[in-house]
């Protein structure tokens, strides 16, 4: 009853044995009615016929886009268009906001005083990201609207469909159709020029996927979650540890460093030290020491001093008063109470700050103990630093750390001296300010 | 269903007669016959040999390619030999190159599809392969070129700890997403095209593995006439796209140098020359890889003389663009009455590098000359060796452009002789063995040739020819 093709001596014979194949449709179901033609003016010339039948779920299979078919077909034109213009329009205000977020509001980006956000500069790249929303929205809107991608449909099995996406052409008629009578389609597509018509079974139910493709989904979604439960973890917990730094960049500096061994010397100079011995006899520069009271604070004994090594008077308090405000104002405060900025700072961070915040807060100049001590050690402190506090040699010279000492020895005075003996102009001197 | 007369179809169809039309595709070729050419390519079990020894080589290539950017990254751009003045060397003139080879893909696949040029479509598929391989080369060389690479991610508009953004009102920045949006869109463009090719492949596959593979590739297409219209409309969509897309591709790599105010670059004129250019190099590597590929291939029915010839034709009019350019440059430079341009250009023809100025010229200028006369456009041997010109030339108009003006800033006391390094000439060879690796995979697993498209402009065959199957007809009663 089938109007089967037959297969000729010219045919391919791997479609004639996969039609025998396809003879056996026990557990099918008609899937539909495929008539196959020659050329596109025939296939184009059934269309029509099939179209004003008023079939609705039918489609020919063309190798390359026939034109005129649409027609033939009554085929609607594609809402495609108007969605790749929402993209388009999308694009364009992703464009824009991005660069005027960005660069004008996020991260203001002064540029040789040039506005913060004028349209010409940012023209090519509103530009960019409108066609590369519209270019991916046209591709991916074509295959949604086309139900795609598709990895199994009936079609497939079709032994001619080598054919059909090489130079025949066809016409299929699905039984889902409501107006879908298999005599009557038959008879349509026989006498709408066709070459041949074929009745396509489909399996009623589609094979299900084998086992292991459920084993290798679950795994790869859990796989896929292992990354993001990092980045979930790194974002909400608290870490001291210093941010991983995979490329050193300038941290990694192939060198020696002073006290480190150069095995390479240990040839020339018989001494693996990095940085080589002065030449015997010669002194470098700045580090003549003339007078090693004034330069260490020290006798000879290796005890302190007890007085200045140099003179004081008004011009050297005044000069310490100074330095004195410029480096240890900020912790020891502008009386030598010990509560400069620094110290208010840290120990407000240390009440609310996080666990293993600790504060050594800086001494009280007017301490017992640092009013005994002599001025050599105070000069001492100054230079190389005491317990927590660090050495300023590097920062202060000489004559202005004795400066320094000098107006410390003033601050413990002014802060130690008994109210009685001020003179009531003093007194009144103290308290206008 | 055309009413035109279609010319006898013959071997030859250079030929021009205002009665008809000539045939695109010649010696009585037929749909069947073509899926069978195309197919036949990437089917056929055997390895070729002469494609084995081109893939060896452009294998090395890449091989050298890939470790020359290790060395690179492993201690630092001073391997090349740029340094100040000159710190846009040959990473860039390399970039500028390979970038403008890369239009003239989307140019036949866009533009002429836009026009309506039916020619287009026997050499689109493999001139956009072209395009993207060329934009993975041109690629490659600013994102070594940023120094240090691990941080080429600043480029992006990325949220980081910094809460830093790019500068958006910079050339450079403009370059990032052209250069990406435009190897992204090419991509799909030529991805999309090749859907129902591959679907061909994979409808004619007997291994399970091949029709698996090329299965997965084809999305599930079925050739169906209502996924034919969505698909034609996407695809008329992309053209017009990727054609304001591809002219805003070189001018904005022309602003990289235009913005900029150095004397030579700082022109209004750039963005029309560099499209130009871009345009006529690229056409000059579609015949450079057209003539033995169709050799190769058996492809000489499909890529007639005629489309070599088109193509040589449109050669010889970007050179021409090319040509005036260079010479309105002058024009303007003397007309300006700047005196730092006026020197920038007389240096170029006259200077240190007057011999990389006049390759060029003669390369690019008087070379596609030749292309006047018929017998040329339509010799083999000849349109080979313009071609192969034109790329040597206008690899150097990149090099004159960047190195000339770059190497006599304004600091007399900082100018110097750029010269490159074995590594520079290396990374250059190497990105040819990179686009030759990818090119001649193509070849080999992908439809090279747009089936669907070129049967769309092939003589329809005649209803009554069915009659000359009298089995099929006798099958049906
Ligand atoms: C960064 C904060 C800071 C600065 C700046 C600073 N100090 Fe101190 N200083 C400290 C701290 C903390 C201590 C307590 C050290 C300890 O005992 O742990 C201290 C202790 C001292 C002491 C007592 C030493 C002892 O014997 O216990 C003296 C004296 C002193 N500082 C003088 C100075 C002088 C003079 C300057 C300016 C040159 C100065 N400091 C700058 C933080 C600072």
């Amino acid at each position: 009853m089938d109007s089967r093709i037959t297969p000729s001596e010219s045919d391919d014979p791997r479609w004639i044995a996969q039609l025998k194949d396809h003879d056996d449709n026990s557990e099918q179901e008609l899937f539909a009615v495929v008539a196959e033609y020659e050329t596109p003016d025939a296939v184009m010339a059934a269309c029509e016929k099939v179209r004003d039948a008023g079939f609705r779920d039918w489609d020919a299979i063309t190798p390359f886009p026939v034109h005129g078919i649409d027609e033939a077909m009554g085929t609607k034109q594609s809402i495609l268009p108007w969605i790749v213009l929402g993209a388009g329009l999308t694009g364009a205000t992703v464009g824009l906001t991005l660069q005027w977020w960005t660069n004008a509001v996020g991260y203001p980006f002064l540029i040789s005083g040039k506005p913060m956000f004028s349209l010409p500069a940012n023209i090519p790249v509103t530009f960019e990201v409108t066609v590369l929303f519209s270019a991916f929205t046209a591709f991916f809107a074509m295959l949604g609207l086309n139900l795609l991608p598709a990895f199994y449909h009936p079609l497939f099995r079709h032994p001619r469909m080598a054919r059909y996406s090489s130079d025949r052409f066809a016409i299929v008629i699905e039984a889902k159709d409501k107006l879908f009578d298999r005599e009557k389609v038959e008879a349509l597509l026989k006498g709408s020029g066709s070459i041949a018509n074929e009745v396509l079974f489909a399996p009623a139910k589609r094979a299900a996927l084998p086992k292991v493709f459920h084993g290798i989904g679950i795994v790869a979604t859990l796989a896929t979650l292992i990354p993001l439960a990092f980045i979930a973890k790194a974002r909400f917990t608290h870490s001291e540890k210093p941010r991983i730094h995979i490329i050193q960049d300038m941290d990694m500096q192939p060198k020696f460093k002073t006290q480190a061994p150069n095995a390479l010397l240990a040839g020339l100079w018989g001494d693996q030290r990095a940085s080589l011995l002065p030449v015997e006899g010669t002194i470098a520069r700045g580090e003549y020491v003339a007078d090693e009271r004034l330069h260490y604070g020290q006798e000879d004994d290796g005890t302190f001093v007890t007085s200045f090594p140099v003179t004081v008077d008004e011009a050297l308090i005044n000069r310490g008063q100074e330095r004195y405000g410029i480096y240890c104002s900020v912790c020891h405060g502008m009386s030598g109470d010990g509560n400069g900025t620094v110290n208010q700072r840290a120990t407000a961070l240390a009440r609310f700050g996080g666990k293993g915040m600790a504060w050594a807060p800086p001494a009280r100049l007017s301490d017992e103990r640092i009013l005994l001590q002599p001025v050599g050690e105070l000069y001492n402190t100054v230079t190389n630093g005491k317990n927590n506090m660090k050495g300023y040699a590097a920062q202060i010279p000489v004559e202005d750390r004795w400066a320094i000492v000098a107006y410390v020895r003033a601050l413990q005075k002014a802060a130690t001296v008994p109210v009685d003996s001020l003179t009531d102009e003093q007194r009144a001197e103290l308290q206008s300010n | 269903m055309s009413l035109e007369r279609v010319m006898p179809v013959g071997l030859d169809n250079t030929s021009d007669d205002p009665s008809g039309r000539q045939a695109l595709i010649v010696n009585n070729n037929t749909y069947e016959s073509i899926t069978e050419k195309v197919c036949g390519v990437v089917e056929d079990p055997r390895i070729d040999k002469r494609w084995l020894a081109m893939f060896i080589v452009a294998l090395g290539g890449l091989g050298m390619l890939f470790s020359l950017i290790v060395y690179l990254i492993a201690t630092g751009v001073g391997v090349w030999g740029n340094n100040m003045p000159v710190a846009w060397g040959w990473p860039i003139v390399n970039f500028v190159f390979w970038v403008g080879i890369g239009h003239a893909g989307t140019l036949i696949s866009a533009i002429l599809f836009l026009l309506r040029q039916d020619w287009r479509t026997s050499i689109n598929r493999f001139a956009e392969a072209m395009t993207i391989f060329a934009v993975v080369c041109a690629g490659t060389f600013p994102g070594i070129h940023v120094g240090r690479i691990w941080l080429a991610y600043w480029l992006f508009p990325i949220p980081n700890q910094m809460l830093m953004w790019p500068n958006f009102r910079s050339p450079l920045l403009w370059d990032v997403f052209a250069v990406s949006t435009y190897a992204s869109v090419s991509t799909v463009f030529w991805y999309m095209g090749m859907i129902p090719d591959i679907a061909t492949i994979r409808d004619r596959a007997k291994h399970p593995l091949r029709r698996l593979a090329y299965g997965v590739l084809a999305l599930g297409w079925r050739q169906n006439a209502r996924a034919w219209h969505r698909y034609e409309k996407a695809y008329g969509i992309l053209a017009g796209l990727a054609t304001p897309l591809v002219l805003s591709v070189h001018t904005i790599v022309s602003f990289d140098f235009a913005v900029s105010q150095l004397p030579g670059w700082h022109t209004t004129i750039f963005p029309p020359y560099f499209v130009a250019g871009a345009i006529f190099s690229g056409f000059a590597m579609v015949v450079t890889l057209a003539v033995p590929a169709r050799a190769m291939y058996g492809m000489k029915d499909i890529i007639t003389m005629r489309h070599l010839e088109n193509m040589n034709k449109v050669i010889l009019a970007t050179g021409m663009m090319v040509g005036y350019a260079y010479a309105m440059e002058f024009f303007i430079a003397w007309y300006g009455g700047n005196r730092y341009e006026q020197f920038a250009f007389i240096n170029r023809a006259t200077g240190p590098y007057f011999w990389a100025y006049w390759i060029m010229v003669s390369c690019n200028v008087l070379s596609p000359q030749v292309f006047w006369f018929k017998k040329a456009r339509t010799s083999i041997p000849i349109m080979m060796v313009v071609a192969i010109l034109v790329n040597i030339g206008m690899w150097f108009e990149r090099f004159v452009i960047t190195v000339t003006s770059l190497s006599r800033d304004f600091m007399p006391s900082s100018w110097g002789y750029f010269k490159p390094t074995l590594v520079d000439i290396g990374m250059l060879v190497g990105s040819f063995g990179l686009f030759f690796t990818l090119f001649l995979l193509f070849l080999r697993f992908l439809p090279m040739i747009a089936m669907a498209e070129v049967k769309t402009v092939m003589n329809r065959p005649k209803q009554e020819e069915s009659a000359e199957r009298p089995e099929m007809a006798a099958s049906l009663n």
